[in-house]
């Protein structure tokens, strides 16, 4: 089955796009878009810069790290914008939490 | 099929997601499409008196080929679409669909199958998963056998598609229940609701029918009562709310209670074309119903892109210049393009008439009177449909 709905974003967490949403580049319009069912949605640069890091792998607090050290900003800051941001995106269907992997 | 293109839903433009649509909008540019219909196949193992196809049926010799096919998917990938939505007919008919979607998938295109669902396997959907299908829509005709089987036309057809839904979901592909909804099954709209939601469903589109072809034969046996629309109005919104972060529920209104018509297909040649199964390239799947318009092929001499921005057919009913009063000089003419062409041409003989759904349309009041008496008279036997050009439904019509 597709990962859980209504996920709750933290710092553990290791979200990923549900194979539903795709993200790409599309060289026609020369923009971003994420590809869902019945939907193609334009994500603004900052949501695009997160959502290729939201590989499944990477936790939220590694994203946060990775970004805080890019932007030289305080931790603490990024921190509650990546935070809100992935939430929102899960809640509407776009990220989901990546399954336990038995490694 | 266009209830679920209409619209791409506008998203909250502060969450960093903004619908491209809104962002980007092709008013007077008519950029090439983001999604695209492709109508695979006429041939179909349900009867439903309201399908969406014309009543001249595209027989399976004129189909296009699959090299034809993956000819059409370069290109659509090429000139800019980003989503395919593979349908019919039962797209599932074509034994070469799992390479259609793959080849699809190997061009970049995000694949959607719109199907009846009673010809899938587990082995078949397992198959297209692989070969990169990205999203299921599954209709249905109601939420138990008796009913559904019944407008379907085909036995046992509700529980293949249940079957279905549940391997679907296995697989884990995204699922869509279509219920398409009209007099003889709206009280099981509330069942209907939690049916999806039982079967894991992201998406759940109530649609109307829509009446023109197939259906507008079927009026009489379809409309749906004024107070049922009120009714499902309720259900719908109260479902909504209670099930948000859950199931998602698209609602279609039935033209014939509305007040505004419909931005029917966001426009004519405006964001969406569709190619039928011998290959025409149309401004909607019921655009062949239009006498007098001649739509090219992509087996034509001319690109597909060539078709979308020269076409005379597309063109003739492109933005506001065409429109006669009362569109012409209306407030509402840039939000609802004059409502449905096909429905225009239908109910009143000409595709260039203001839809009569519209209150504004000279027609509109008979028409809606005419439903009403449809409605109320309560004649229930269904003209089938299928290759000989209906079939009268046998038996009692006790089936409400």
């Amino acid at each position: 089955m597709a990962g859980p709905r209504n996920i709750s974003v933290s710092e553990t967490s290791r979200p990923v796009l549900p194979r539903h949403a795709k993200l790409k580049f599309d060289e026609t319009r020369q923009v971003w878009v994420i590809l869902a069912p019945e939907r193609v949605l334009a994500p603004d640069a900052i949501a695009v810069e997160v959502l290729k890091l939201c590989d499944g792998v990477r936790s939220v607090g590694a994203m946060v790290d990775e970004l805080a050290a890019k932007y030289a900003a305080p931790r603490e800051a990024i921190a509650t914008d990546v935070v809100a941001m992935l939430q929102d995106l899960a809640d509407k269907g776009f990220l989901t939490q990546a399954r336990e992997k038995t490694s | 099929m266009s209830e679920i293109l209409a619209d791409h839903k506008t998203t909250d433009p502060g969450d960093g997601l903004a619908a491209l649509e809104a962002r980007r909008s092709t008013a007077e540019s008519f950029g090439i499409p983001l999604a695209v219909l492709a109508e695979l196949t006429h041939r179909c193992p349900l009867q439903c008196p309201y399908c969406s196809n014309p009543v001249e049926l595209d027989r399976a010799g004129s189909e296009l080929s699959t090299e034809e096919w993956k000819k059409v998917l370069s290109e659509l990938a090429e000139i800019g679409v980003l989503q395919i939505h593979f349908s019919g007919g039962e797209p599932t008919a074509r034994k070469d669909l799992v390479e259609l979607v793959r080849h699809a998938s190997d061009v970049g295109l995000y694949s959607n199958l719109i199907t009846s669902a009673v010809l899938l396997t587990r082995e078949k959907l397992s198959a297209l998963a692989d070969a990169g299908l990205c999203h299921v829509q599954i209709s249905f005709q109601g939420n138990e056998p008796i009913v559904a089987d019944r407008v379907a036309g085909l036995e046992q057809s509700h529980q293949k598609k249940l079957e279905a839904a549940r391997w679907t979901r296995e697989v884990d592909l995204p699922l869509t229940v279509n219920a398409v909804m009209h007099r003889q099954n709206l009280h099981q709209l509330s069942d209907i609701i939690q049916m999806a939601v039982d079967l894991d469903a992201d998406r759940l589109e109530v649609a109307n029918v829509q009446y023109y072809g197939w259906a507008l034969k079927n009026r009489a046996a379809l409309m749906p009562t004024l107070a049922q629309i009120e009714e499902t109005s309720r259900i719908v919104e109260e479902a909504q709310t209670r099930l948000k972060g859950i199931l998602a529920i698209d609602y279609v209104v039935p033209d014939y209670y509305a007040l505004r018509p419909k931005k029917c297909m966001g426009g004519w040649g405006r964001q969406f074309f569709n190619i039928s199964p011998a290959g025409k390239v149309l401004p909607c799947h019921a655009a062949e119903s239009i006498t007098g318009l001649q739509f090219e092929s992509v087996r034509s001499n001319h690109s597909i892109a060539w078709i979308w921005q020269n076409s005379e057919a597309f063109n003739r009913y492109r933005g506001t210049a065409w429109m006669p009063e009362p569109c012409k000089s209306c407030e509402f003419r840039e939000i609802d393009f004059g409502g449905c062409r096909c429905q225009a041409f239908a109910l009143t003989g000409d595709a260039g008439n203001t839809d009569p759904a519209c209150t504004l349309s000279p027609k509109h009041e008979e028409i809606f009177r005419q439903a009403e008496c449809e409605a109320a008279a309560d004649n229930n036997r269904f003209i089938y449909r299928n290759f000989a050009g209906g079939t009268l439904e046998t038996g009692g019509d006790d089936g409400a």
